[in-house]
């Protein structure tokens, strides 16, 4: 917040409560210049309700926001340089693309010929030049959510927000459409904030990333951090499948059911679980009597194509290694599990 | 030198399957279908050409017969009669001539006068000023009461049809017991001195928009109702969160949706509320004599069916002049892209 020459977004303290439901329950989140933002968790963790009050849509009943050291706290939708691409896009459908584009720009007043040329700018940053005159009924849904993004973005707003916007693409699109909205944001260099439940959309795009779960943030990090630095079961769980494993603390080691384990960060507890990744847990047939090496019976093998699953006895824990791996139920195994990838959770729950 | 080339063929490869996936979304490519000769496909099934010639016929043709019965029929009638002549008892003489349209636009025994032309002009006024009345009124009612929680609407919904359960003519008389002279509303205004204290509030303007607005009402807030229900309130949200103005959000994202239901409204108020008789005569005094007075009049005291039968087309010309100006506002503002969005 401080000692930083450009001010990003802070969230200070937000609460916002619906009736009796409390959405947020005080949230703080700093989100610096520049940076792709993401606001991952499942439905009703209160990421959308963060996003409505950021865009001015929603006002918190407690806390404050703050974009470039002001605090925009409450002042409305219409006077913030925050741009929202909606979930359903809400294209004007009696406007065509051109006149859709520009309306933020009209609103404000800007001269037509300023229009005309920021508007063609963007329409064709976006690959959407020669669509000016249809209508967005006539658009496929990826063209209508860049005429979404084409809208926002033409106001140079100083944060984008995206609400969900791939839920209403088909999976096939999806993929494609994540990697050309984070080289778009990489390209234009403006802070972008995004919505979603998707734990893999928020991996491909994000340069950082925050775990909500009931109306609070759990974790906020780099993807890469968040991933394998889980802290604690459920964000472990949600960013992807987990080995959750009982342990206690025996001296500089943890015991769980099925050996002793280092660890390169010594947990806080003496009774507590652990997490590891299923790809991140390393496999041979050679037994070998180093620490952190044990012995187990496969019980189950699951063939994915991109790998392979063995559910482990004594477990329940799942390994996940290359599908050309030939293993089958019965089969012993021995396996090393990495000091470094072993996380110990915290207990709060 | 194979690599640039193969590069773009990936590309180009790429875009296409993209472009496939996009039309593939809107559902627009139809899987492709050999048709044997002489058929015809129509709507996912092949039929011959006289098969489908017979199901256009049989379907269109219930319509065609209501349309002859209830709508041909009757106007022809009215056109012929309003050709004919009153005779000296009231009866009608079969002796056709342009007399009664002559007499409509003002040539009578004494002369040319403007009276029937003023009645025609006043009742268009009437129609158009009502009709502003329940729109301006409608839209924040439909928006309250869609906005309440399911329950309460059901029931808001349900006092806004409750009028329909009596009739026109008792609600008229109901509301001259209610401006009467001895109540509240009629002394509140003798005492602030805008009528003559111990006088009723009627006849006059007040109480003809009074009496016309409760009628119409209904009319309009209902069709109105049934697409502010459906509003996408997101589109709302867009434009207040693109720097738009409280009058650009009703204009650029609620009258937009709206249209369908306020079309529908402002023809169902305005039609009847033009040729309006018993509200007028009741509450509006012999100043508000409108067209629907006029007919009623010649039907019933004057007993000039004629002369009715062509003051009759007369309203039904000046409903369609109105409509027809309606939709051509509608298209207008449309752009040309028809009412609400296509799918």
């Amino acid at each position: 917040m401080t000692g930083q020459i450009e001010l990003g977004l802070l969230v200070a303290q937000v609460q916002k409560s619906f009736g009796s439901h409390k959405a947020l329950k005080g949230v703080d989140l700093e989100v610096r210049k520049g940076e792709f933002f993401t606001l991952l968790g499942p439905s009703g963790c209160g990421k959308t309700t963060l996003l409505r009050i950021i865009a001015g849509l929603e006002l918190p009943d407690s806390g404050h926001v703050f974009l470039g050291g002001k605090d925009i706290t409450r002042l409305p939708a219409a006077k913030r340089q925050v741009n929202t691409v909606f979930q359903s896009y809400a294209l004007f459908p009696h406007l065509n693309i051109f006149e859709n584009v520009a309306f933020g720009l009209k609103a404000r007043q800007v001269s037509l010929p300023e229009v005309r040329k920021r508007v063609a700018e963007k329409l064709e940053m976006l690959g959407l030049d020669g669509l000016e005159k249809r209508y967005p009924h006539q658009l496929s849904g990826g063209q209508k959510q860049r005429v979404a993004l084409a809208r926002a973005l033409v106001n140079e707003p100083d944060i984008l927000l995206l609400d969900e916007p791939m839920s209403a693409l088909d999976a096939h699109l999806r993929a494609q459409v994540q990697e050309d909205l984070r080289r778009l944001q990489r390209t234009i260099g403006q802070t972008f904030i995004l919505v979603t439940h998707d734990q893999d959309e928020a991996m491909v795009v994000s340069d950082r990333l925050a775990v909500m779960k009931d109306g609070l943030v759990e974790q906020v990090g780099a993807p890469r951090d968040v991933y394998s630095k889980p802290r604690n079961k459920f964000v472990a769980e949600f960013l992807g499948a987990a080995n959750i494993i009982q342990a206690r603390r025996d001296g500089g080691r943890v015991v769980t059911d099925f050996g002793s384990f280092d660890l390169s960060s010594a947990p806080q507890w003496d009774e507590g679980t652990l997490a590891i990744r299923p790809e991140h847990i390393q496999l041979s047939d050679a037994p070998n009597g180093d620490p952190n090496w044990v012995q187990a019976k496969v019980r189950e093998a699951i063939y994915r194509g991109q790998s392979l699953d063995l559910w482990l006895d004594p477990g329940p824990v799942r390994v996940r290694t290359h599908a050309k791996g030939r293993l089958a139920p019965g089969d012993q195994v021995s396996l090393f599990f990495p000091p470094e990838d072993l996380v110990a959770l915290d207990k709060a729950e | 030198m194979n690599k640039p080339d193969d590069q773009g063929r990936f590309e180009a490869e790429n875009r296409r399957e993209a472009e496939a996936a996009d039309e593939y979304s809107r559902g627009l490519t139809p899987p492709e279908e050999e048709v044997p000769p002489g058929l015809i496909t129509w709507y996912g099934g092949i039929h011959r050409a006289f098969d489908l010639r017979v199901k256009g016929a049989s379907l269109m043709g219930p319509g065609i017969f209501w349309l002859l019965i209830f709508l041909a029929v009757p106007a022809t009638g009215l056109i012929v009669l309003s050709l004919a002549q009153r005779g000296s008892f009231g009866e009608i003489q079969w002796v056709f001539s342009l007399e009664n349209y002559k007499r409509l636009i003002g040539y009578g025994l004494f002369g040319w006068t403007p009276d029937h032309l003023i009645i025609l002009g006043r009742s268009l006024l009437v129609g158009l000023i009502t009709t502003i009345l329940c729109l301006v009124l409608a839209y924040p009612l439909t928006f309250y009461i869609a906005t309440r929680s399911p329950k309460v609407r059901t029931w808001l919904l349900f006092l806004l049809m409750v009028p329909f359960w009596t009739n026109v003519v008792v609600r008229t008389y109901a509301w001259l017991l209610i401006l009467s002279p001895q109540l509240p509303p009629a002394q509140l205004a003798g005492f602030m001195g805008l009528i003559q204290p111990g006088t009723p509030l009627y006849p006059g303007s007040f109480a003809t928009y009074l009496g016309m607005v409760s009628t119409f009402l209904p009319f309009m807030a209902l069709p109105l109702y049934s697409s502010v229900e459906r509003l996408n309130w997101e589109l709302l949200e867009a434009a207040r969160d693109l720097y738009a103005s409280r009058i650009q959000v009703f204009t650029q994202a609620i009258l937009p949706q709206t249209r369908p239901g306020l079309t529908v409204g402002v023809i169902v108020t305005f039609v009847p509320a033009m040729a309006m008789f018993v509200v007028t005569d009741l509450l509006g005094g012999s100043r508000y004599m409108l067209i629907g007075n006029l007919i009623q009049q010649q039907f019933g005291q004057s007993r000039d069916w004629p002369f009715g039968a062509a003051l009759c087309l007369a309203l039904m010309l000046l409903t369609m002049i109105g409509l027809m100006l309606y939709r051509r506002w509608g298209d207008l503002d449309g752009n040309g892209s028809g009412h609400g969005e296509r799918k």
